[in-house]
């Protein structure tokens, strides 16, 4: 059991999340520590001292050549052992929208059958071949071993994207991403079931596909933004959940956050 | 060597960008071809071997779902259509292409090597010259693009010529000079020819002064005599632009009034009636920081920051390229707050966007002129991309349409931010420079793109109209160089920063050298992006994404340092000195030796003649039967239409602080009175922004459409729960060329109308205290393309901002529950002139609604009242539309029925039922509430126009009764589809 959790954002490039999500992490009671991917490289030991690492949302390298394709490539020459042994460890990581294409490219997620460095999945573009910012509902898989997402059963968030169409080409593989519960989070519509149309599905993702874990539920990739619901004001309808008495007190996206800390806390 | 590298999708079938075109390509250009795919191609020119490029293939291609071929052309479809940018334009992706190769190959590419992008698609079923269309005129712009077709006979023989678009070029160092002793013609003559937009008046005084200073000893040592260097003219051009001084804001104006019968002489409009109104509030309240003297306004929020905001236009560029220009309009208006003070943080971007309809028959577009629909796309998605990359939420935007935006779009963005109260000691908003300092340019390369912009958007646009005027914005660079600035800043590694718009150097140095009074310069130390730009070509780019500094030279290493970490390119171009001289060098030869006195103050006044004669409108006798079947399609009126689909593709939540969004209601699907967005994540206190801009008034009295839009801006954002006291104003004044000459017969009346909405802003600003703390003006919006004058109508943009202390009173404009109460506030009057319905029956109408301000303040005052207490559940304020479009609002954002009695409504006497539906009478609110506050909801409201006047419904039809019988059931379903149908395709 530990009392200080370090949560490390990298940032730079075209990022641009940086300030929310380390307040997600900060109200969730972690330390964070924001470095620019170049300082990173120069300082690797600041990951080795890291327990949480978040891969921001944002447009690094302006999406060109698709997304998280440029960062991924850095990360890959410059930081790849040090990355694998962050994953080996069993240490936490989260990616949020570009964060989560830049995962995917990395290997990180989906990783079925634990293979970290092997492509597996892709965040193609939308089917509308348009960027999209609506807020959507989720649907949490209570089985899944996402330590993220535990205690999440429905959420809504927003989702702020063009590229985020999950497509796995190995059917045997995404066979088995389903039955290891690796799929996390899935589009909803409003009669609570997977949406296959769009806007609930925003992009025309597989299985409406918006989040996926590692098979140990501790690397997790999500389209959606959760960092952008902290605040009970954030929400759509928050004056009227105001007028009839249902305004949360805080943001729903606060909770993977706070799982994340509290998971740490306690495993570490 | 070369290499081609092929990436296309391993799913053909489903390429949606293939899909896309081919759909905009069949209904748009009427041609029934089908593009089977589309692919990305990059031409690497570089030191590398075959194993090296098959590592870089692997790195660019997503194995998932895409498939590379390295030096092996394709060819399925019958032609290929190449799309790739002309040689000197900024090729964004090839850059990012490039950084991915140089972490691949550990090493930078060298100053012999470059890399291109572009995108080949493949066409099936069509003639090449409708390939060549297509291109052409949907998918690129041959301005600033190549549009090359090929044969799938060339590809399969491998005979695809290369993408490889390089400058080759020698350096360039060669300096004119301008004889200037030569006839009054011939002077006219020069400035024509080289763009300078230069009149005779001004011609001569450069002359002059020249034929003086070639006299002095000082000027003859450093090589130079009585004949201006390129360098000094084109300085002095851009310098006196009517872009960068304002001329016509400045011109002394002979007004008369022929109504009246006064006359007055107004020396500069601006010091009149802007400055001076804002001095006059400014004694009344105490958050006034920095106003008209920096990059953006600057008021005060708390005691952590002060608020900035500035907006900008970007019309002539947008009038070539869409999408180039719109997208140098956003990421140039960031770069507004970024060098406001010691440089403030971005937090919110607006726009908006005057158009002719997309809808526009091809045979009425003059030739020259691009079709407001692949206008329209354009703007958007330059905008888009410009705010969505560099990380800056839109709070706020709009669309207005009208016949004569076909001449010239407007196209205004702007940029909110906020600066430290205190930086180091120092006022955030202040700043200074010191003799020594050296100056120090940061950011992008320079080219030749944008030379002569200041100039070009100084005249009107016509057949010659310059191509190299149109530049490409690159958010990334800007973000890097953004993310840098912010650091630095807070280490303190800069005295002054200002950006580089406009005029490029020469505009931003040409300003920080009158801080200190004097600045050396070496141009051949500015990086470029390509050898062969002449001196003056350096110093007037305006190549984007670039930022001036002056440094003190015991803090340069630092500040370079830190930029090697953001990969933010640091030039060290000269130092700052106080001899009151502009000098320029190439190397160890003088280009240019001015007065900075003169370069600034040297220009002669304009004199400008204004004849005030109101036009004469009918006033159509209308039938109310009309009015009654009226009531349910006018939604989908452009004007009043949804945009929702274009306004979904930009990002809206990043930061996480948005509040009050731009599209409200219980299906998110209306557009909102104003926004709120909170200061910081998870503050109680936001920033409320709105706008208003009602061109077809100006055609009754600009004075009204003026006094209109200040009042629209501010009750919006009354609407949204706000209230009046810390309200601060911006003016954006578009019109049409206003001075007399012969091809403006009709200046004097022109310049009556901008004589009259100045009047207006001053009067009304006052009496509202309301501080105008920024704004612009561009007075050349007219086109002569295809030998047809069109000018716009004289538009005003007033955009409000606003302190909210407690965001957690915000209030939406959709109805929230069956058995609310529906209340309507404040008067409604027989103001049908420039309305949208009498547009609607091909009418301008004299009866233009007026402003009465003390009465409107009481209500704001009341209306406040109510929303301070919690009381209104929904509250909406009619606008363009009047009370028709509005309450068909209210009923779609909340998906309830509404039940009207319109005898009740606040109203003067004997209004017909157009007039009651369909006047856009000012300073009027619908408010839903619950039964239970009716009390406590009306004392509030004691003393001000207001009347309950019915009920919201379960049942879905808005029900309108006249005389106690229904006269209108329109079914909300049936609104919301009219609502968003229009603009429906994304």
């Amino acid at each position: 059991m530990i009392t200080k959790v370090n949560a490390l954002i990298i940032t730079g490039f075209g990022l641009n999340c940086e300030k929310e999500t380390a307040t997600a992490f900060e109200q969730a009671g972690a330390e964070v520590t924001q470095i620019h991917l170049n300082r990173l490289i120069e300082t690797p030991e600041v990951l080795e001292n890291s327990h949480i690492l978040a891969f921001i949302g944002g447009f690094s390298f302006g999406d060109h050549l698709g997304a998280g394709t440029v960062f991924t490539s850095r990360v890959r020459h410059h930081l790849g052992s040090q990355l694998q042994k962050f994953v080996d460890d069993g240490k936490l990581v989260i990616g949020i929208c570009n964060g989560f294409q830049t995962m995917a490219r990395l290997g990180l997620v989906p990783a079925v059958n634990s293979e970290y460095s092997t492509v597996q999945a892709a965040l193609a573009h939308n089917n509308h071949h348009t960027f999209r910012d609506d807020w959507v509902t989720l649907k949490g898989n209570e089985n899944s071993p996402c330590i993220f997402t535990k205690g999440i059963k429905e959420i809504e968030v927003p989702i702020r994207h063009g590229e985020g169409k999950f497509v796995m080409a190995d059917e045997k593989l995404f066979q088995k991403l389903k039955d290891n519960n690796q799929i996390v989070f899935q589009y909803q519509n409003s009669n609570g079931e997977v949406a296959t149309e769009f806007p609930e599905n925003p992009n025309g993702s597989r299985d409406a596909i918006a989040g996926v874990c590692s098979p140990n539920g501790r690397i997790f990739g999500l389209m959606p933004h959760p960092e952008a619901y902290l605040s009970p004001y954030n929400h759509p309808h928050w004056t009227r959940q105001k007028q009839n008495g249902t305004l949360p007190e805080k943001g729903a996206g606060q909770k993977i956050f706070d799982n994340a800390v509290e998971f740490v806390k306690e495993n570490f | 060597m070369l290499y081609r590298i092929e990436v296309s999708p391993v799913d053909k079938s489903a390429d949606a960008r293939a899909i896309i075109a081919t759909e905009k390509i069949n209904e748009f250009l009427n041609l029934p071809v089908q593009i089977s795919y589309t692919r990305d191609v990059y031409t690497i020119g570089a030191d590398l071997s075959r194993d090296q490029v098959e590592d870089i293939s692997q790195a660019i291609c997503n194995p998932i779902i895409q498939e590379a071929r390295i030096n092996e052309q394709s060819a399925p479809s019958e032609w290929i259509l190449r799309i790739g940018f002309s040689p000197g334009v900024t090729d964004n992706v090839a850059r990012s292409a490039a950084n991915a190769i140089e972490d691949l190959i550990g090493r930078k590419l060298t100053n012999d090597e470059a890399v291109f992008s572009c995108v080949e698609y493949l066409f099936d079923g069509a003639k090449i010259e409708q390939v060549q269309e297509a291109g052409e005129k949907l998918l690129g712009n041959p301005l600033i693009q190549s549009i090359e077709v090929f044969s799938s006979e060339q590809a399969a023989k491998n005979e695809l010529p290369d993408h490889f678009p390089q400058i080759d070029a020698v350096e360039n160092d060669q300096v004119d000079v301008y004889n200037l002793h030569v006839s009054d013609d011939e002077l006219v003559r020069i400035s024509e020819q080289g763009t300078l937009a230069l009149t005779l008046d001004e011609m001569k005084a450069i002359q002059q002064y020249f034929i003086a200073q070639g006299k002095t000893t000082e000027r003859q040592e450093l090589g130079l005599n009585s004949s201006p260097t390129d360098v000094e003219l084109e300085v002095l051009a851009q310098t006196w632009s009517e872009h960068c001084k304002h001329k016509i804001f400045d011109a002394i104006v002979d007004y008369e009034d022929t109504v009246s019968g006064e006359s007055a002489t107004y020396t500069s409009l601006y010091k009149t009636f802007i400055k001076d109104a804002t001095s006059e509030v400014g004694e009344s309240v105490d958050w006034l920081r920095s106003v008209f003297t920096d990059n953006a306004g600057v008021i005060g929020f708390n005691d952590e920051v002060d608020l900035v905001y500035k907006v900008e236009t970007h019309n002539s560029p947008s009038a070539l390229d869409p999408y180039g220009g719109a997208m140098t309009g956003i990421v140039g208006v960031n770069r507004d707050p970024m060098g406001t003070g010691q440089g403030a943080n971005l937090l919110g971007n607006v726009w908006g966007y005057c158009l002719a309809s997309p809808y526009t028959e091809q045979s009425e577009i003059p030739e020259g002129l691009l079709h407001p629909r692949i206008i329209r796309d354009g703007v958007h998605l330059g905008v888009i991309e410009g705010g969505n990359q560099s990380g800056i939420p839109y709070t706020y935007g709009w669309e207005y349409f009208d016949d004569r935006f076909l001449g010239k779009p407007l196209v205004f963005c702007g940029t909110i931010g906020t600066l430290p109260v205190e930086i180091h000691g120092e006022k955030g908003y202040e700043k200074e420079i010191l003799p020594g300092d050296l100056v120090v340019m940061t950011g992008g390369r320079i080219g030749k793109d944008g030379i002569h912009g200041a100039t070009f958007s100084s005249e009107e646009l016509h057949k010659d109209s310059p191509v190299q005027a149109v530049q490409i914005g690159d958010p990334i660079t800007q973000k890097k160089m953004y993310d840098f600035i912010m650091e630095a800043r807070d280490r303190n590694l800069f005295r002054f920063i200002t950006d580089n718009g406009a005029g490029g150097l020469s505009s931003s140095i040409g300003e920080m050298a009158t801080e200190c009074d004097g600045v050396y310069l070496d141009l051949s130390k500015a990086p470029t992006k390509y050898a062969g730009l002449q001196p003056w070509e350096i110093l007037l780019s305006e190549a984007q994404e670039r930022m001036s500094f002056a440094i003190p030279k015991e803090k340069i290493k630092a500040f370079q340092d830190l930029s090697d970490i953001y990969e933010v390119e640091v030039s060290v171009l000269g130092e700052f000195r106080d001899n009151g001289k502009f000098h320029m060098a190439y190397k160890d030869r003088t280009v240019a030796y001015m007065d900075i006195e003169f370069m600034h103050k040297g220009y002669p006044r304009m004199q400008i003649p204004a004849t005030w004669v109101p036009p004469v409108w009918e006033d159509p006798v209308l039938n109310d039967e009309d009015a009654i079947a009226d009531f349910e399609p006018f939604l989908g009126r452009l004007n009043l239409c949804s945009g929702e689909a274009k306004a979904r593709q930009y990002d809206h939540e990043v930061k996480g602080l948005s509040v009050i969004k731009p599209y409200v209601g219980i299906n998110r699907n209306v557009v909102s009175d104003a926004t709120v967005f909170m200061i910081e994540p998870l503050s109680s206190e936001g920033v409320i922004v709105s706008a208003g801009v009602l061109p077809r008034y100006s055609d009754v009295d600009t004075y009204h459409m003026t006094a209109s839009v200040i009042d629209l801006s501010v009750r919006r954002i009354i609407a949204i729960g706000g209230k009046l006291g810390h309200i601060a104003g911006l003016d954006n004044f578009c019109w049409p060329d206003p001075v007399l000459s012969s091809k403006t017969p009709d200046g004097p009346y022109k310049m009556a109308q901008l004589v009259r909405s100045n009047q207006a802003l001053k009067d009304i600003c006052t009496s509202f205290t309301i501080p105008l703390i920024s704004g612009k003006d561009s007075m050349k919006n007219d086109s002569t393309m295809g030998g047809k004058k069109i000018s716009i109508p004289p538009t005003l943009l007033f955009s409000a901002i606003s302190k909210m202390d407690d965001i957690s009173k915000a209030v939406t404009l959709d109805s929230k529950d069956a058995g609310d109460l529906v209340y309507i506030i404040g008067e409604t009057k027989d103001e049908l002139g420039g309305s949208e319905y009498l547009a609607s029956k091909g009418f301008t109408g004299s009866k233009v609604p007026q402003v009465d301000v003390p009465g409107a303040i009481a209500i704001y005052k009341a209306v406040s009242n109510t929303t301070e207490a919690e009381l209104c559940k929904s509250l909406h304020t009619p606008a363009v539309g009047g009370l028709a479009a509005a309450l068909a609002k209210v009923s779609i954002g909340g998906d309830l029925g509404l039940e009207i009695d319109l005898d009740k409504i606040p109203q003067e006497s004997g209004l017909s039922i157009s007039e009651l539906l369909y006047s856009e009478s000012n300073s009027r609110f619908i408010a839903t509430i619950a039964p239970e506050n009716k009390e406590k909801f009306e004392s509030l409201l004691a003393g001000i126009a207001f009347a309950e006047v019915g009920t919201v419904t379960s049942e879905k039809d808005v029900k309108l009764s006249k005389d106690g019988a229904c006269v209108v059931k329109a079914n909300v379903d049936t609104l919301l589809n009219n609502y968003e149908s229009t603009l429906a395709y994304e």
